[in-house]
């Protein structure tokens, strides 16, 4: 696990992801990768044949038909892959990332990233993964995917622009799993430096300011500046609206917490966050 | 499987698979009526087995695109069962293969596949078009001649009609313009409701009325088990076929325990085996379908349409559905494998042919395919026994003999390597160098052992130098010419 990944698709959250992981790989001094997956897309059969009339040697036919018409497609999409990695290269060389590699493979997106997820210490991703005209659910489809399916953490370009953030907060509820990612924060080089704001979504009670106490103490043993606040309300109503998350900086939460049945019913925190987040966000298990 | 991978398969190439859907359901029914005609049963039985087969194997099956139902291979396998006990013994022994054959996924048997080689495949195909144009000839002897021209304009409309337009299936086309004819001019000639009982309603579950003993499973049993490994055999083929024509990967045990489940649903609504199709399967791809959705719809829109439209499918005549078949005979045919017959190597045709031959004589295709499976290894153990060599050279001014053994010693090419040494020379010491030699099993082992103790016999010394690790311990445990009393022991 020593390397940034990069998932680059050529849309419009591109550049973005390109700056966010060579900032990040600057940071954590590792070499930065990035991944061009060409996705076979089913819709695009473009045989119209109705006929259901099949003649001698119909099978061969139909094998030269469609793999020359996959050869074409194929050829035009690794065309289109190769040029956007190498303008990616260039600019992550131009930020400063002495190595900066490209990859392209074929596949489903997600199966790739989980393959590469032993070599990964992180993954940068564009909130929009694939601009197919569908709902919005759908347009987050890959990084939901993603985000369930790996345990590294997932840096999310929520926008296209890039600013080096100036600070962080940190979305936390004083379970276990959210010490261990303060814990987790508290050793990475990558927020070295970088103020903290812990955030918590509870009642104003002694024991929760206890819980920030640990969250804020952890921080403070490695040498961060941290404060602390209490929000009322939901977490993705209460945190966007944070006005230390309006310019450049960086919201840290930890992932997908609660079961797959609930989120179909009543949607998911983490979702729901990252379509509402104007900053980046760092999402960890 | 999870939320995505369902969405993928499913609702991936929605339009395409529902258009490809309708394309196959037009294109099934004179198949399952036809097929149900081969097996001696009545068409409600191929159609129900159609229907149902294929809606199972969208949800259940390991191959999305690929469309199952009741196929000619199967029913040429039923023909004798269910003439000699009838059809509640074939419909017990349609839930019996599908028991056989989700054993078979379990024990991941698909893997099996690996043995069956590329020329077998291609055999069993073209078996199957013969096997299929062949059951099409009782419709066309003893009969006038208006059968013929009938059939004839059917197959010039198939081919024709696509190329004044191609998005109304031919095949459709076809049976309407046959039918219409037929009842128009009030001709008389064999149609589909002179075969037997078409479904009149939706099938219903129904327990197949034989006596549970073991009466019946003696009776059951060996169709069951060819049917359950002809299924799977042109299932297996089939979904390889799909893979390449679509690029993507299949589950293969998932197949298997889908083909199971779909035919013992099958036996229970009164439905004969069935398996996938290869013929139907290139339609569905030709037309466009991609995903699972496509063989919902096929299986569905047969149902519909048959039991709504009853009336009107019985009155197709026979000559239309034969005009059908004929095209799926062809294809359904390798015609590569023809064309490219003198350019294959030679083994490889002849186990092509074997195949065919064997099946068509038989009408069986499980012994066609045991038989290309046995030449080919036949054959492949002939090619590999022939890479040995054996050289010989003079040592020690000519008081060494030094035989250097080079390639795979094993039962086809233990023969050679006795008749590589020259026993007839006398030299007082041999040396067998085997550092590039494998032997392989017991033959391999005991033909080094005559030749050592040949000999010695002839008052040689003998040194074997150099074996590997694995023919070491083969030779350890079997040979005798390293321990001691060998000589006699040859003796007796």
């Amino acid at each position: 696990m020593n390397k940034v990944y990069a998932c680059i698709d050529g849309l419009k959250t591109t550049t973005a992801v390109v700056d966010w992981a060579a900032w990040s790989a600057n940071r954590l001094g590792v070499p930065l990768e990035l991944l061009h997956v060409l996705e076979r897309d089913p819709d695009s059969t473009a045989v119209t044949d109705f006929s259901g009339a099949i003649g001698l040697g119909a099978q061969e036919m139909l094998l030269q038909q469609l793999s020359d018409l996959d050869a074409q497609r194929g050829k035009l999409a690794q065309e289109a892959g190769r040029q956007m990695l190498a303008s990616s290269q260039a600019r992550a060389k131009a930020a400063g990332v002495p190595q900066v590699d490209g990859r392209m493979r074929h596949g489903e997106f997600v199966d790739t990233v989980i393959e590469l997820e032993p070599d990964a210490r992180l993954f940068v991703l564009g909130e929009h993964y694939q601009a197919v005209t569908a709902s919005k659910l759908h347009l987050d489809h890959h990084l939901e995917r993603v985000i369930r399916a790996v345990k590294r953490p997932v840096l999310v370009a929520t926008t296209e622009h890039f600013a080096p953030p100036e600070q962080f907060v940190l979305a936390y509820d004083g379970s276990p799993t959210a010490v261990k990612m303060v814990e987790t924060v508290a050793r990475s080089p990558m927020l070295k430096g970088l103020p903290a704001l812990v955030a918590m979504c509870a009642a104003d009670t002694p024991a929760a300011w206890a819980q920030l106490g640990v969250a804020k103490g952890l921080l403070e043993g490695t040498g961060f500046a941290v404060e602390t606040t209490l929000l009322p309300g939901d977490p993705e109503n209460a945190l966007p609206p944070l006005p230390q998350l309006q310019g450049a900086a960086l919201l840290v939460m930890g992932a997908y917490g609660h079961s797959r049945i609930r989120h179909l019913v009543i949607g998911s925190t983490t979702t729901t966050l990252l379509r509402m987040s104007k900053v980046p966000v760092l999402v960890m298990r | 499987m999870n939320f995505a991978s369902i969405k993928q398969t499913w609702f991936a190439n929605v339009r395409g698979d529902l258009l490809a859907g309708i394309v196959v359901a037009l294109a099934l029914i004179p198949e399952a009526i036809a097929f149900s005609i081969i097996a001696g049963v009545d068409p409600k039985v191929g159609l129900y087995a159609s229907f149902s087969i294929c809606v199972i194997i969208a949800f259940a099956g390991g191959r999305p695109g690929m469309i199952s139902a009741a196929t000619g291979a199967m029913a040429l396998v039923m023909v004798l069962l269910v003439k000699e006990h009838g059809l509640q013994y074939l419909l017990a022994a349609t839930v019996l293969t599908g028991v056989l054959q989700i054993l078979a996924g379990v024990l991941k048997l698909g893997a099996l596949m690996r043995f069956v080689s590329r020329s077998v495949i291609t055999g069993f195909v073209n078996a199957l078009a013969i096997l299929i144009f062949m059951a099409q000839l009782p419709e066309l002897t003893n009969v006038t001649w208006v059968v013929y021209a009938m059939t004839a304009a059917g197959l010039a409309i198939i081919y024709g009609f696509p190329y004044i337009t191609k998005a109304i299936p031919s095949p459709l086309v076809t049976i309407v313009v046959l039918t219409g004819i037929s009842i128009a001019m009030g001709l008389d000639i064999r149609t589909v409701g002179d075969m037997g009982e078409l479904p009149s309603s939706l099938p219903v579950f129904l327990l197949p009325d034989v006596p549970l003993n073991l009466e019946t499973l003696k009776i059951i049993f060996p169709y069951a088990a060819t049917l359950a490994v002809v299924g799977l055999l042109e299932s297996m083929m089939t979904a390889s076929i799909v893979d390449d024509l679509t690029d993507t990967p299949s589950n293969k045990n998932r197949e298997c325990m889908g083909q199971g489940v779909a035919n013992i649903a099958t036996g229970f609504i009164g439905g004969m085996a069935g398996c996938a199709m290869i013929g139907q399967s290139v339609i569905n791809v030709k037309s466009g379908g991609r995903g699972r959705l496509s063989a919902l719809t096929a299986g569905t829109l047969l149902l519909v349409m048959v039991v709504f439209l009853g009336r009107w499918v019985s009155q197709i005549p026979m000559a239309a559905l034969v005009a059908v078949m004929i095209m799926v005979s062809i294809g359904t045919f390798s015609w590569d494998s023809v064309r490219k017959l003198r350019e294959h190597p030679p083994s490889s045709s002849i186990v092509m042919i074997a195949t065919v031959v064997v099946t068509v004589s038989t009408h069986d295709l499980a012994k066609g395919v045991f038989v290309g499976v046995l030449l080919s290894g036949i054959f492949f153990a002939h090619k590999v026994g022939r890479v040995l060599r054996v050289d010989s050279a003079s040592e020690d001014g000519g008081q060494t003999r030094v035989y250097r053994v080079v390639g795979q010693v094993f039962f086809a090419s233990s023969e050679a390597f006795i008749a590589a040494f020259d026993f007839k020379e006398v030299v007082p010491k041999v040396r067998v160098d085997v550092s590039r030699a494998h032997f392989w099993d017991i033959t391999a082992v005991s033909a080094l052992d005559k030749a050592v103790l040949k000999f010695r016999r002839e008052g040689t010394e003998v040194e074997v130098i150099g074996m590997d690790e694995a023919s070491a311990t083969l030779v350890d445990r079997f040979a005798i010419h390293d321990k001691p009393g060998a000589v006699e022991q040859l003796m007796h």
